[in-house]
């Protein structure tokens, strides 16, 4: 249900870039968002086609680049994605490890004309 | 013709700096500040009800409520002479720090020590969403079960006190706390817990002791 403040806030980010590039259209949105981060769906282009009418981002497309979960052991170095069910390494049984790659939730890049 | 633009930016920026403008509002009032989260039944209300008891006389307090579900309705904590505030969220499923925002003006801060934060039950939502309290409290509670910090991470990553309530229930349901607290280390290494039950009141002295003690040293 997060998705409508989200989205706004992507279109607030998203203007504000274009602008300062004198932008007169905003084709594609690149977006990063991790495993961790939060659940993001398709409702986000959804409620884009709703909100960007009449902006300079109307029609734009949403990429999502989603990034799985990653961790590293802190024992044996081994890098591994997590289940839902446990973290431990499945390479030596260790539960001492650290997440390294998932918690991403940014706008990476825009593509204007 | 097209061209790409790099924006890299933090797609919650700008809910972040207005979490970070409600802090310094709290800081230069001297008020502390904790926003508490948990999934629908974890007990949320009851705790804090039981917390409130607790802190009566020991602090003054105000609260937030942000959860329209909940009994703890700002009419009822005005009547127990308590400054309150309700925030309609309208249906969302987390307060942002723009709702926090307008809502602190309306307490009486220079006479508040502890604001109490209710945030509406939602395990995913608000993990997302600092509003700019100096703490997020997370409630879990036995019967949620021992695999919730795997199922949702986010939320267990970004608080820094964990209660585990209900802890009378561990006689009867199937809890595996060591499986729990390996979740929640590596989510979260050393984040402060309190196993509670706040229907015998078992653990709620540590709890209560601690945050008092907080308030304070943040006075000095």
């Amino acid at each position: 249900m997060h998705e409508l403040a989200i989205t706004q806030s992507i279109l607030e980010i998203c203007l504000r870039h274009a602008e300062e590039a004198n932008a007169s259209r905003i084709s594609d949105i690149n977006l990063v968002v991790g495993q961790f981060s939060s659940i993001v769906d398709d409702s986000v282009q959804f409620y884009w086609d709703m909100i960007a009418e009449g902006t300079i981002a109307q029609g734009a497309v949403l990429h999502f680049n989603r990034i799985p979960g990653e961790m590293t052991c802190r024992t044996c170095g081994h890098v591994f994605q997590p289940t839902d069910r446990t973290f431990a390494c499945p390479s030596c049984g260790s539960v001492a490890v650290r997440i390294t790659k998932g918690e991403e939730f940014r706008v990476d890049s825009i593509d204007v004309e | 013709m097209t061209s790409r633009i790099p924006v890299v930016e933090k797609i919650l920026s700008a809910n972040d700096r207005m979490a970070d403008r409600n802090r310094s509002l709290l800081d230069q009032a001297g008020v502390y500040s904790i926003n508490i989260m948990a999934s629908p039944g974890a007990g949320k209300t009851s705790l804090i009800l039981k917390t409130l008891e607790s802190l009566h006389g020991r602090l003054k307090l105000g609260v937030v409520e942000g959860d329209l579900a909940t009994s703890i309705d700002a009419e009822k904590a005005a009547a127990a002479g308590l400054p309150a505030v309700q925030i309609n969220t309208g249906g969302e499923c987390h307060l942002d720090a723009a709702m926090l925002a307008d809502a602190l003006p309306t307490l009486p801060l220079e006479d508040i020590d502890l604001v109490l934060v209710e945030n509406v039950g939602n395990l995913v939502c608000p993990a997302n969403f600092q509003i700019g309290t100096h703490l997020n409290v997370l409630i879990a509670s036995i019967p949620e079960g021992d695999d919730k910090p795997y199922k949702y991470p986010g939320m267990y990553r970004g608080v820094q006190v964990l209660i585990v309530n209900k802890i009378d229930l561990l006689l009867y349901v199937p809890f595996n706390m060591e499986y729990f607290q390996r979740g929640v280390e590596v989510l979260n290494p050393g984040v402060v817990t309190f196993a509670v039950s706040s229907k015998t009141g078992e653990g709620m002295d540590a709890w209560t002791d601690w945050l008092v003690e907080q308030v304070n040293d943040r006075k000095k």
